[in-house]
């Protein structure tokens, strides 16, 4: 049956910004969605507030507004655009919360707009608890014990019921956030206000707990006309009791025979039915008995996944495009399948290899935050691999983590060995913990336990895991043990390097493994060797290579092909693997490498895809092709329609070194992935590789800070004082003569990792003690801090001739505040047109002076009338889709041209252009998944996402990116104030306003007094510590709707942590600097003289740019 | 430590690998399967009489083996073909490793083959005899002394000798079952649809079974070329002379193709897995269905009879998947309907067999 030809104009909603549990893998399925429903010749208009997503370009969609993802603006939109159907099942649990909503108010009937995908019902079914529990028992299925409540008493009523430990899970949050499993009466009643206060709806689900249990995972689709179909399974490595998310995962199913995996089949079916998807894909997650094969149906998502994006990645079937199409009425059958072009896509997917995929966590950012996994997701990314067999997928998985480990350990990382160097009653102690308690390291400790002789009963019993896979990890264990020996009595041979490359072992692994007592002996000397021990590793590392390559032991690279070799493949996406065979046919075209960013994590994440991708479509366009490797499954980039050519593999130098000599490109760009590839830039041009664009000398030049120092002078410009520091003695004193406060850092980091604001030496003496163990082979960067300095980013592209600078921004939180945390606005509001005329001339004679070719990101900051430079990175910055939305100039596209030969002066690209709106970005922090970790800004990165707002009003922007990161301003009410000394007097304009326009305002004593005291009345209310009723009080009763609070310099667990972490938990917008505290102020007063906001899609802004 | 092995094929292309079933070397037409999972119910398929299989995916074993898995008896194939056997199995109804089960059945099994080459060799080649040795010397000419697969009636041997009931006694009408090497679950789901199962010898005539009360006539699954079945058209005539309803499952649906007067042939290198799609043409449903065929029904052959309609047929490949009689009570499809390994979307057959013959239809 053909299209509808009923529908013409077809909405999509986005997923927002990037948080956990809930990440790139939609702007994925998002993209793939606006490519199949134009494919198809509809018009599409799309809605998400995140600029460094591929979906909000402006040409994937007919008109795309980039505005907060909340009811009341999608309302608006469909009264703007009157598309004749919404579909919500591409932007995760976001989407699908609006159109729960909005149904409810009636907006879909009011406006005639029909949901395709998933209709409301269906939603409802599988969303709410009871009635998906009801469902379930309707067919036939079992679904764990459980009761649903709304109030502490209701909690306790069900607790008659069931019995203990139990799980907790608020109705509708993002990532399974706020459940727990539950082992007593205390905390049981703690989770359950905490998970009532988490739910939109105030409401949780009470679960018997299978913690223990198997559990698995089926993707499903279904057509219009009743066809179902499985396209992939996945098994947890991690038991029930750890989020889907936080585990490893395997697929296909590994331990359940044809009998129980097609019971699971059927069951699968019949769900989809009953909760009524009509079309498109859908996740159910089963956990199965250990003992007994007792199957119970934890849940169904009748939408595309994290799962479902991994799933497509595995068996080279996308299934969010797939769903697209169905929602539109074609059927499977109608709907070829790329990969093998003859067959449709009316199949089951049979894969000939093992697809691993492993979390990615960033608790290093998070100080003070709960590091156990359970039901709740903390991971902010994910790394998948392929290899033929389940150990070689996992070790490449292991590697592909960007965690300085090369496989399952063997690695001379030393990181457990620090742990474990101890007596053995202790080491098991720690062992037996970290085995019991599920955390990020577990799996090393699994093996190291499986070193020390423990038996797999212990491991079992301890962890939950099955047998199947802690053999798996025996396996590897035997294994090295036998190299070790081969090892002592023959060097490198042949057949134990084949041997042990099939078993997924990097070279690094076995450079350590050949040589582990001497490295072993350097890493014991202590902290001075360590350069050593590196440079060590690197040389036997570099010697097991070349005596590989000598004896021709290298992988083939195989093809993802939905068909396990059935059919010819005709889409070239393809995997390494030791096993023999090589199915690559390079081509004679020109053509360049790209290389991805790996895993998302903190300070590295969807902006560098978004890059990664631009780089793929401008090959394109000039008609050179595309050879993408990454080994992130989440992305744009890992979509076998990005590029030409897609490796799916670990972004280490072995890895690429292979793909490259099989490819033998023009050159590889390094400069689009973030810090992962930027590493391996000096690498992979001493082996030869010719690396596109600036020059690694370049790079090195901007990052190392002695040579940086000099380019700076050479360029005639100021820089902070600073100093390298070598040695604790030297940091005190370059510090002291510097004067406190001091920023320090680590050299070569990504995120501000470990940077820090010193105020005095003790602080000083104890960060190092810490931070100096983070990267050995590089010193401590101390630089004077400047106190309240306006900073500034911009984003610029140059050619060698001419530089053309996207854009100047302006940072709302003063300098000190990491740059991925600050809001910043596009055009600068506060700054001179001399001032930016003297930061485009800087910007121009840094770039002539590196050399640089392609992109250059460089931060200023404005002190007195001073312009310093902060730091200059030649290559993509997080800001530059942020820049490229706002300007519709594609940055990223117009640097990979650049470094092809084209001239910017011949793209018409020489003068920054102007625009008549003003755009804001802000970035999203995930405080509310990690309880007691303090909210603080601070130079330490900890945003996982961001959002834009745009209009032509600042305070409007400003106020829409606020709303879009999930805080909504108030325009009444009452605002809380507790500001420090010095920021009083700058506020005193704005808290006045405040009082002028209706709000109620009460604060701590001090500012009560300030204020009262210059006429603005303003209610005194208690510390916590100063008795009762307090401000905690008072924002539990909801009478407070914003709350101003800037620190006092120093970071301590106080009266305003305890204000900061209510305000979290109970979701009031909390403001810590003096500048945003007035963005809002202003951004509250524009929107309640307006009433409304101004909604426009992206194309039409960008008519307005001259 | 492993015994050292062979896989090497008639054209000379040599794999070499790690035995881990029985010591001595066997010969055999060499396929491919694409199923997942479901390694116990292949190798005990009679089916697979005469063939080495190879599974596509690459990690068998995991689950180890029991008693209810089986298709049969005994293990079927000629030799499998593994790229890596897990000897850790976990399963809560496993009984005993995969390697001891073959041991035990003195079937030689090889890991250690890069299966993708071999069926990147096989679909590029078509299906070859091959065979699993521990002694490289002579295997080649061993091979190609060794019959082939097309004109071999293997269904014959590997029928039962004696006629035998199957199930519980029941009040519903009797089913003759035609033995070609029947798999056991579709002699179970034949049961659980109703009838009193009663399996036959295949060269049994029809009067035969038709005294002994058989209202409905099943034509089993099994190995070998359907023309070299010579009986098996004689059989389909008789059946049509009957007028007693009758259901054929992949070589009984391609005797029954050759009965109604059609003609089959080998296809280049068969479909075995659990991932085919079939439209039923009549519902315009898609089945996923689980397969294991190296000859087909040709489809041109069979637009000579207008009476004879096509009412499957294969998406990937336009072959013909099942057929109906427009004027008798006869039916067959070229997939596993019973699935074992494979999906049981296709399972609604048995009862609409059972009504046909039950006169309910």
């Amino acid at each position: 049956m053909p299209k509808r030809t009923d529908l013409k104009k077809i909405m999509i909603i986005g997923s927002g910004p990037i948080v956990i549990g809930q990440a790139c893998e939609f702007d994925y399925s998002g993209s793939q969605a606006c490519k199949a429903l134009r494919e198809e010749g509809y018009e599409v208009v799309l809605i998400n507030s995140n600029p460094a997503t591929i979906m909000t370009d402006p040409d994937l969609a007919d008109r795309t507004y980039i505005e907060p993802v909340t009811p009341d603006i999608v309302e608006k939109i469909l009264e703007i655009e009157k598309p004749d159907a919404v579909l919500p099942t591409v932007g995760g649990q976001t989407a699908l919360n609006i159109a729960l909503d909005l149904h409810g108010k009636g907006v879909f009937d009011r406006l005639g707009v029909e949901l395709i995908g998933a209709g409301i019902e269906s939603i409802k079914r599988a969303e709410d608890r009871e009635l998906f529990k009801k469902a379930m028992i309707e067919i036939g299925l079992s679904v764990p014990d459980s009761g649903l409540a709304s109030s502490e008493d209701e909690a306790l009523a069900v607790l008659e019921r069931i019995k203990l430990p139990i799980v907790i899970r608020p109705a509708f949050t993002l990532g399974g956030s706020g459940g727990n499993i539950v082992y007593n009466r205390e905390e049981f009643i703690d989770l359950v206000v905490k998970g009532l206060d988490e739910s939109p709806i105030g409401q949780v689900l009470l679960e018997e707990s299978l913690i223990g249990w198997k559990e698995f995972e089926l993707e499903v689709m279904r057509d219009k006309n009743d066809n179902v179909v499985i396209i992939c399974s996945i098994e947890n490595f991690d038991p029930m009791g750890v989020h889907t998310g936080d585990s490893i995962t395997v697929a296909p199913q590994q331990t359940l025979t044809d009998k129980e995996y097609q019971n699971l089949r059927d069951m699968s079916i019949k769900i989809i039915r009953k909760i009524g998807v009509d079309t498109g894909g859908s996740n159910i997650q089963f956990a199965v008995d250990p003992e007994n094969g007792r199957v119970m149906v934890i849940e169904m998502n009748p939408r595309v996944s994290r799962s479902s994006a991994l799933a497509s990645k595995a068996t080279g079937f996308p299934i969010a495009k797939i769903a697209a199409k169905l929602a539109i009425g074609l059927t499977l059958d109608e709907i070829p399948n790329d990969i093998t072009r003859e067959t449709p896509a009316s199949f089951e997917p049979t894969i000939d290899y093992v697809v691993v995929k492993v979390p990615r966590w960033a608790f290093e950012k998070f100080q003070g935050a709960d590091t156990r996994l359970g039901t709740q997701m903390k991971s902010v990314g994910e790394a998948m691999s392929i290899g033929r067999t389940f150990k070689e997928s996992l070790q490449k998985a292991l590697r592909s983590l960007e965690t300085e480990r090369f496989g399952l350990g063997s690695d001379g990382s030393f990181k457990l060995d620090r742990v474990l160097g101890c007596p053995e009653r202790e080491r098991d102690e720690i062992i037996q913990r970290e085995l019991l308690t599920p955390r990020e390291n577990r799996i090393f400790y699994i093996k190291e336990a499986m070193r020390f002789g423990w038996d797999a009963e212990r491991i079992r019993g301890l962890t939950g895991i099955d047998p199947w896979f802690l053999g798996q990890i025996n396996d590897l264990v035997r294994e090295e043990k036998s190299y070790y020996d081969e090892y002592a009595s023959g060097g490198l041979e042949c057949e134990s390097v084949r041997r042990m490359k099939g078993l997924g072992y990097s070279d690094r692994q076995l450079a350590y493994m050949g040589n582990r007592e001497d490295i072993d002996r350097l890493h014991g000397l202590g902290p001075a060797f360590q350069k050593e021990c590196a440079i060590t590793i690197k040389s036997r590392e570099k010697s097991v290579r070349e005596f590989r390559k000598k004896n021709g032991i290298v992988p083939g690279f195989r093809v993802v092909d939905t068909c396990g070799g059935e059919f010819e493949a005709f889409t070239p996406y393809y995997y390494s693997s030791y096993d023999g065979g090589d199915e690559t046919r390079p081509s004679g075209k020109k053509k360049v490498m790209i290389l991805g960013g790996g895993p998302n994590r903190i300070g590295q994440g969807i902006e560098f895809d978004y890059c990664c991708c631009h780089a793929s479509f401008a090959l394109r366009d000039e008609g050179i092709e595309s050879i993408m490797v990454n080994s992130n499954p989440e992305t744009v980039s890992t979509d076998y329609d990005t590029s030409d050519r897609l490796y799916f593999e670990p972004l280490t130098l072995e890895d690429i070194l292979h793909i490259y000599e099989k490819e033998k490109p023009e050159g590889v760009i390094v400069q689009f992935g973030g810090q992962t590839p930027l590493r391996l830039a000096n690498l992979l041009e001493e082996n030869g590789v010719k690396i596109l664009g600036t020059s690694p000398d370049s790079i090195d030049r901007a990052e190392d800070r002695k040579r940086f120092a000099d380019v700076v002078r050479k360029a005639g410009l100021l820089q902070p004082d600073n100093g390298t520091a070598f040695t604790q003695e030297e940091a005190v004193r370059i510090a002291t003569g510097i004067g406190y406060p001091v920023l320090v850092r680590p050299s070569y980091v990504l995120g501000g990792r470990a940077m820090a604001i010193i105020y005095d030496e003790g602080s000083l003496l104890e960060y190092i003690k810490t931070a100096a163990e983070l990267s050995p082979e590089h010193p401590i960067l101390v630089d004077d801090f400047l106190e309240d300095a306006i900073e500034i980013d911009v984003d610029a592209v140059s050619d060698g001739a001419d530089v053309f600078i996207g854009a100047v921004m302006e940072h709302v939180e003063e300098a000190g505040v990491h740059s991925g945390d600050s809001a910043c606005i596009i055009p600068p509001i506060s700054i001179t047109d001399e001032m930016i005329g003297k930061i485009k001339s800087s910007t121009i004679s840094l770039a002539k002076e590196l050399e640089v070719l392609g992109l250059l990101n460089i931060q200023f900051a404005i002190k007195e009338d001073d312009l310093y430079v902060i730091e200059v990175n030649p290559r993509a910055s997080r800001t530059v889709p942020f820049v490229s939305k706002t300007i519709g100039v594609p940055l990223a596209k117009v640097a990979v041209k650049v470094m092809l030969g084209r001239k910017l002066k011949d793209m018409g690209l020489l003068e920054m252009k102007k625009l008549g709106f003003i755009s804001v970005k802000e970035a999203v922090l995930p405080f509310n998944k990690f309880p007691g970790v303090d909210t603080l800004l601070s130079p330490e990165m900890r945003s996982t996402g961001e959002v834009m707002g745009i209009s032509n009003d600042f305070g409007e922007s400003f106020y829409k990116a606020e709303l879009a990161a999930g805080d909504r301003l108030p325009v009444k009410g009452t605002v809380f104030l507790s500001i420090n000394r010095r920021s009083k007097d700058e506020l005193l304009g704005e808290v006045r306003s405040l009082h002028e326009n209706g709000f109620r305002l009460v604060a701590t004593e001090g500012t009560a007094i300030y204020y009262s005291e210059r006429g603005i009345p303003c209610e005194k209310i208690n510390k916590v510590s100063e008795g009762r009723p307090n401000i905690v009080d008072l924002v539990k009763n909801n009478e407070v709707n914003l709350i101003i609070n800037t620190p006092t310099g120093r970071m301590s667990k106080d009266d305003a942590y305890v204000i900061r972490q209510t305000a979290i938990r109970y979701r009031i917008p909390l403001m810590t600097t003096v500048q945003a505290s007035k963005a809002s102020i202003l951004g509250m007063l524009h929107i309640k003289k307006k009433v409304g906001f101004s909604l426009k899609p992206i194309q039409e802004y960008h008519k307005e740019v001259r | 430590m492993s015994q050292k092995a062979y896989l090497i094929l008639e054209d000379g292309t040599e794999f070499e690998g790690e035995g881990f079933g029985g010591d001595s070397e066997s010969i055999g037409e060499v396929v491919f399967n694409t199923s997942m999972s479901g390694y116990q119910e292949v190798l005990t398929d009679p089916s697979y009489n005469g063939q080495i299989v190879a599974m596509t995916y690459p990690m068998i074993g995991n689950y180890g083996v029991n008693g209810d898995d089986v298709e049969s008896d005994r293990v079927q194939v000629a030799g499998f073909v593994v790229k890596e056997y897990c000897g850790s199995y976990s399963n809560f109804r496993a009984t005993g490793s995969l390697a001891d089960y073959l041991k035990a059945s003195g079937m030689a099994a090889i890991q250690g083959i890069d299966t993708r080459m071999l069926t990147l060799h096989i679909r590029d080649k078509g299906a070859l005899r091959g065979g699993i040795f521990f002694d490289r010397k002579g295997a080649v000419e061993r091979l190609r002394a060794h019959p082939l697969m097309e004109g071999l009636d293997l269904a014959s041997g590997i029928s039962c000798g004696e006629p035998y009931e199957f199930g519980e006694k029941k009040r519903g009408p009797g089913v003759a079952v035609y033995d070609f090497g029947v798999k056991r679950n579709i002699l179970r789901l034949l049961d659980s649809a109703g009838f009193n199962v009663r399996v036959y010898p295949a060269k049994t005539p029809l009067s035969e079974t038709i005294k002994k009360g058989a209202k409905g006539i099943f034509l089993s699954n099994g190995p070998g070329d359907p023309d070299a079945v010579e009986y098996g058209r004689g059989l389909i005539r008789d059946i049509i002379k009957e007028g007693i309803p009758a259901f054929g499952i992949c070589l009984g649906h391609q005797i029954m193709a050759l009965g109604l007067g059609g003609k089959t042939y080998k296809l280049k290198f068969g479909h075995r897995g659990a991932n085919q799609p079939v439209k039923n043409l009549i519902t315009g449903r898609i089945e996923i269905t689980s397969q294991n065929h190296g000859f087909a029904a040709d489809y041109e052959s069979l637009k000579a009879f207008p009476d004879v309609e096509v009412t499957h047929v294969n998406l990937n490949d336009g072959t013909v998947e099942g057929l109906r009689h427009k004027k008798f009570p006869v039916f067959s499809v070229q997939y596993h309907p019973e699935a074992d390994p494979g999906p049981h979307d296709s399972r609604y057959l048995f009862d609409d067999f059972y009504r046909l013959v039950a006169g309910t239809a």
